[in-house]
């Protein structure tokens, strides 16, 4: 059944344009790797100050509330590019291991940034300590298993 | 050609055809590439968009620079060797690969900017610090190198497509000049 909604994802008409087209998908894929550069960016900025790295003179609800337009913009970025990547060849995610990876870890990742980190960020007496120093390093090891599951896409099957 | 017969050696060296030919060492390598982007290419980004003005605003200049710096650095180290790594596994044919060449050539405007900046512009600022809007230098050259980084992705990924590998003739003249293509008349 699943299947069948990914063949039909194949079918949308995004789906077919860029299959068909023979610069679409990679002008999109840069695109995408330039929302992964901005995503790390706005990431990195909150999550080395957790560790008590980076701009470490600044409270972390500051830099957060700095950095919170370029995070949505970034994920925006990401999700509008990776949909259409993934319509024009859902079916070949469907077989990849790597793309099943990335399913599993993209929902932990957004979850614990939009709830965990963002509840904490919010808090304007938080300094570097075990918990932020935890959440940062949680952070980035979720979000880079994200991102090398998402570019395995391209080298399994 | 001297330089090409000196890549065709290096592409025989038994360490470029392992890497070249292994079934994991090069997909990480080239993994660890792409994943740096988010380190390098994303402080240097939270950097110029300082500069631009539309970031951080309120923490000097001068401190998002001391501070994110060494990590973009870091960064900058990783891409460079995993990139002369991915560059080893197969030489000659990045040589003639025309989106490598138009990167190297960007990488080289990206250098040079990054090099007027810190010559000229950045002790300017340093100057005349203040949490206000930067001025018009750091902004035009915060756009400059976030333009120029930007390109450099896309030249970058765009090398794994061989549209214009000198094996695909006909091509018109230009592509075969730009990618050095050597075709008989």
């Amino acid at each position: 059944m699943l299947l069948g909604f990914f063949e039909w994802c194949e079918t949308t008409r995004i789906g077919t344009a860029v299959r068909d087209s023979l610069w679409l998908f990679p002008v999109i894929e840069a695109t995408h790797l330039l929302g992964l550069a901005l995503l790390g960016g706005s990431l990195l900025v909150v999550d080395l100050r957790m560790l008590g790295w980076g701009l470490r003179d600044r409270p972390i609800a500051e830099l957060a509330r700095h950095v919170r337009p370029w995070l949505w913009a970034a994920l925006g970025i990401m999700v509008a590019t990776g949909v259409p990547l993934f319509l024009s060849e859902a079916v070949k995610c469907y077989y990849n291991p790597a793309f099943w990876l990335k399913m599993r870890t993209l929902p932990l990742a957004l979850l614990f940034t939009l709830v965990v980190r963002e509840r904490m960020t919010r808090n304007p007496a938080l300094d570097t300590s075990v918990r932020s120093r935890l959440a940062g390093g949680v952070s980035v090891a979720l979000w880079l298993t994200v991102a090398a599951a998402g570019r395995w896409i391209g080298f399994s099957g | 050609m001297p330089v090409e017969r000196f890549l065709e050696w290096l592409g025989n060296t038994p360490w470029s055809v392992a890497l070249l030919e292994s079934l994991y060492v090069w997909p990480v390598v080239e993994s660890v590439h792409v994943l740096t982007l988010g380190l390098f290419v994303g402080t240097a980004v939270m950097h110029d968009l300082r500069l631009v003005g539309v970031v951080l605003k309120g923490i000097p200049i001068g401190e998002v620079r001391s501070r994110l710096m060494p990590w973009t650095r870091a960064g900058f180290g990783i891409m460079v060797a995993s990139g002369l790594l991915i560059f080893y596994s197969s030489p000659l044919r990045y040589y003639h690969n025309l989106f490598f060449r138009f990167k190297v050539l960007l990488l080289l405007l990206a250098a040079l900017n990054v090099w007027l900046f810190h010559r000229r512009i950045g002790p300017r600022i340093a100057a005349r610090e203040d949490d206000g809007r930067p001025p018009r230098a750091a902004r035009i050259a915060g756009l400059v190198s976030l333009l120029s980084w930007a390109a450099v992705v896309f030249a970058g990924r765009m090398i794994a497509y061989s549209w214009f590998d000198c094996d695909l003739q006909p091509q018109p003249a230009f592509v075969n000049w730009a990618a050095g293509c050597a075709v008989e008349p």
